[in-house]
């Protein structure tokens, strides 16, 4: 059994320590808005949070998360303001990369929170979105910085 | 919007209920309001627009929302016509079934940008059929003539003031019979459509609550992964079952028909008893096929004469007697979709119903895949479509219906078939690869008299509509061609079929993704060698009332065609005419020194008739120009050793967030019918950028993706 902290809730989880961490959310939690697309941590699709850090959790064995605290979509509030903007300027369209990609934006915004166009396009350059709803995702993560920026003022 | 679709008991008592059908004729519609006795009506469940009691407007659709925006603008086009109140409408995605086929083509499906353009009329009628019931409705109570009511946000008003609302009024309407040829709103009261909407789909989308395909479980479920042949014509020769069944989680080992599948309670478990498994394969149809041999068969296709897909005057002499020839050769590559989300479907067998859950974008398709298997009739097999990451015609294909089905039927238990990346990859249906000729001739004045085209290309047709292949002539492997908005006194257009066992499917704009490229490369050749000015010269070449002529004109002034460019950039531009619609491009590019092109600007201008949805709009705009310059720098699928070679996105990689430019989108004033969107805003963002490279660097690029030592060479 492995203990799992996802979202602040604690799991036990019966499942090989190997096994990828984004198998172990979708089919043991029935955590799916993880999702899986490449499986070698190439496209950034699956990304989590872990400890406030973006990892792609399709090469991230679960025993690696135990004991961290794993964040996923439905961790963030509903006015979190990568959510709020990211509604506001609507960026899915198929939609299916984007709870990974914001919580890129997130580890991002954490880190640099008044980030610059080069510091967006260095930061997201390894996420994949097929559709094409990139420039949207530059509006929406500085339209989240300004609202932290004042939420923080 | 898909939890509820299955719900079977919707109409509700008090309701008005309307449903259409297109399939057999002009379009009729139905009341199957419970005031009218529905139950007794087949597509009950399938009915386009509900109003109940509780003010609710459902619009219930059949195209598969893959995120272009269509389940929103197919319910603003309702709901515009109806005088809805637009925060009570919602949209539901009904389950496969006859009324949901296109109008057009008889089957269901979402492809060829055809989702408003294919039932413009339908669509609004429906709303107006609605509005006329409830205004009916609304006189009958107040006694006075309709005339002197008005339907307005979900309201019908008295004159002196009092109102009804359409809840109120729903039972009573729902009595009443259908307004044949109810009269359609002039553009200039559109209330909704060509506003700022958000979509409906997105807050489930941004909230992790949205269910694709591959998030669908039942109870008892089990997961399923498949070892497909590796190679092209390569046959299963041995497996381990025994070591597969070892894996924790693993449920069955089944052979299937060339291919064997692993069932297990996870995909993680279901995947590591593929590994397991160790299947061996022989070497296959095609042992040597690789890429160069690929690209041999394609030269010496372009060797042959070819079939004749249309012909204007006599090309051969306007040639002979031309000022200027020009003849050039153009190479593009095989495709993939490279969907975020993988092929999967789920399938549930009873003995007297077939049950499919999947993205797909062939819902008749689906049904009657099932229905073949099971022995069903096909109005057995319910096919509930899920939302779809990505699809650009990948999701019609059936393959993992056919896998679902045939292990749902062996297990006795509801079974999804999921695809990894890689298998992705290897069973594609990839957009076909090209080699193609034009030999065009110009005038004293720099107009072209001539305009001789060869293709080489593998036939998509062939497989996916035989009937439509017809003297030799897949009409797809030529449109954008034979359909070009180019005038030319003198044309011929041959087409030769490149036979080649690597699947080929519909692909973004089918065709028109290749065509357009050497169509827009070679009138810039040619203005070139006219030493004309490539959007004038292009201009030059269509009538001076034509939809194309106008928004090239548009691109020119609000793009700023002839603007001051700051040192070491050029301008390109391209021309794009299908579906319905006219998409034209502007390209902003500098290369430096190693050769590596920067594009810092795309200016998209779309004439899409009446502009439904413009924000959606917009997105799918951005969204070709990302696509576009995505196969113009990158995109190639690999063959070797009689297979495919390219596995996952590192040796497919897709355009990344610093090389996406500033883009900006112009939509044409059009109230006309609406046209297709996603397809039209794809094909000339490549030769936009090839024809900005060559005014920039003098090097001319004819092959896609773009070959970067063609400018390192002549940088270094």
């Amino acid at each position: 059994m492995i203990t799992l902290t996802v979202n602040g809730t604690t799991h036990q989880v019966d499942a090989d320590p190997d096994t990828p961490l984004l198998w172990v959310l979708r089919d043991h939690l029935a955590i799916t808005s993880v999702k899986y697309t490449c499986g070698i941590g190439e496209c950034g699709v699956c990304t989590v949070l872990i400890d406030g850090a973006a990892r792609r959790s399709c090469v991230v064995p679960v025993a690696e998360a135990a004991g961290h605290a794993v964040t996923t979509i439905e961790g963030l509030a509903d006015d979190h303001p990568v959510k709020v903007a990211w509604i506001d300027r609507q960026v899915p369209q198929c939609g299916y990369c984007q709870p990974g990609i914001m919580l890129q934006a997130v580890d991002l915004l954490t880190r640099v929170p008044q980030p610059s166009t080069e510091q967006i396009n260095t930061a997201m350059n390894d996420v994949l979105c097929r559709c094409g709803s990139h420039p949207r995702i530059r509006q929406a993560i500085r339209q989240a910085a300004e609202m932290n920026a004042k939420k923080g003022g | 919007m898909s939890s509820e679709m299955t719900r079977r008991s919707f109409l509700k008592t008090g309701s008005l209920v309307l449903a259409a059908s297109a399939v057999t004729g002009p379009t009729t519609l139905f009341n199957v309001s419970p005031a009218q006795g529905a139950a007794t009506l087949p597509f009950k469940p399938h009915a386009f627009l509900e109003i109940g009691a509780d003010e609710t407007v459902t619009v219930w659709v059949g195209q598969t929302d893959l995120g272009q925006g269509t389940h929103t603008g197919l319910a603003m086009v309702i709901a515009d016509e109806l005088d809805a109140a637009w925060d009570r409408v919602q949209v539901k995605m009904a389950l496969a079934a006859e009324p949901f086929k296109d109008p057009q083509w008889h089957a269901q499906l979402t492809g060829g940008s055809s989702s408003f353009r294919h039932r413009w009329d339908l669509l609004r009628t429906v709303g107006a059929a609605a509005r006329q019931m409830l205004l009916a409705a609304a006189a009958d109570q107040w006694s006075i003539p309709v005339e002197q009511c008005v339907a307005r946000e979900g309201k019908v008003l008295h004159p002196d003031g009092r109102s009804l609302s359409y809840g109120q009024l729903a039972a009573a309407a729902g009595g009443r019979p259908v307004p044949a040829q109810p009269p359609l709103k002039a553009a200039k009261d559109y209330r909704i459509m060509g506003t700022p909407r958000s979509r409906l789909d997105i807050p489930d989308k941004v909230r992790g609550k949205a269910v694709y395909g591959l998030d669908f479980t039942l109870p008892g479920m089990c997961v399923a992964v498949v070892a497909r042949p590796p190679r092209f014509g390569a046959t299963l020769t041995g497996y381990n079952a025994e070591a597969a069944m070892q894996i924790k989680g693993v449920v069955r080992v089944v052979p299937l028909d060339g291919r064997v599948a692993v069932c297990a309670e996870t995909t993680h478990a279901a995947l590591q008893g593929r590994i397991a498994l160790q299947a061996e394969w022989s070497a296959g149809s095609h042992p040597d096929l690789n890429d160069d041999s690929i690209e041999r068969l394609f030269a010496a296709g372009l060797k042959q004469p070819g079939a004749l897909a249309k012909s204007s005057g006599d090309p051969r002499q306007a040639l002979a007697v031309a000022v200027q020839r020009v003849e050039r050769s153009y190479r593009l590559p095989y495709l993939s979709h490279a969907q975020v989300e993988p092929i999967n479907c789920t399938a549930q067998v009873e003995a007297e119903r077939c049950r499919i859950w999947a993205p797909t974008q062939g819902q008749t398709a689906t049904q009657l895949t099932a229905a073949r298997l099971t022995g069903l009739p096909p109005d057995k097999v319910e096919v509930m479509t899920l939302p779809a990451g990505g699809g650009f015609g990948l999701r019609g294909e059936q393959d993992a219906v056919i896998d679902a089905v045939l292990l749902a039927r062996a297990v006795g238990r509801p079974v999804k078939v999921v695809w990894s990346r890689e298998d992705d990859f290897a069973h594609g249906y990839f957009r076909p690869a090209q080699h193609a000729r034009i030999h065009a001739g110009l005038d004293r004045d720099g107009q072209v008299t001539a305009w001789s085209h060869t293709v080489a290309a593998p036939s998509v047709m062939s497989r996916l509509m035989p009937q439509a292949v017809q003297n030799g002539i897949d009409p797809d492997a030529v449109n954008g061609i034979v359909d070009m908005p180019y005038l030319f006194p003198n044309l011929s257009v041959h087409y030769v079929p490149v036979d080649l066992p690597i699947p080929v499917g519909w692909w973004r704009s089918v065709g028109y993704s290749a065509n357009v490229f050497t169509v827009e490369s070679c009138m810039d050749e040619l203005a070139h060698a006219a030493g004309r000015d490539p959007l004038q010269f292009r201009l030059a070449h269509m009538a001076g009332d034509s939809r194309p002529f106008a928004l090239l004109t548009l691109l020119a002034e609000r793009g700023g065609w002839d603007a001051p460019l700051p040192a070491g950039r050029a301008r390109g531009v391209a021309l794009t005419s299908c579906f319905e619609s006219f998409a034209a491009h502007l390209a902003e590019v500098s290369v430096d020194g190693r050769g590596v092109i920067t594009v810092h600007r795309m200016v998209c201008a779309l004439d899409c008739g009446t502009a439904i949805y413009p924000d959606a709009i917009r997105a799918q705009a951005e969204a070709g120009v990302v696509m576009g310059l995505s196969t113009a720098l990158h995109e190639r699928v690999r063959f070797a050793n009689g297979g495919v070679q390219t596995a996952n996105y590192d040796t497919y990689p897709l355009l990344t967030m610093a090389e996406v430019p500033e883009i900006e989108v112009i939509l044409a004033k059009n109230t006309g019918k609406a046209g297709g969107v996603g397809e039209p805003v794809f094909p000339s963002v490549a030769p936009a950028v090839a024809n900005a490279v060559f005014r920039a660097t003098g090097v001319r690029l004819r092959d896609l993706p773009f070959r970067r030592e063609l400018l390192t060479q002549k940088a270094g």
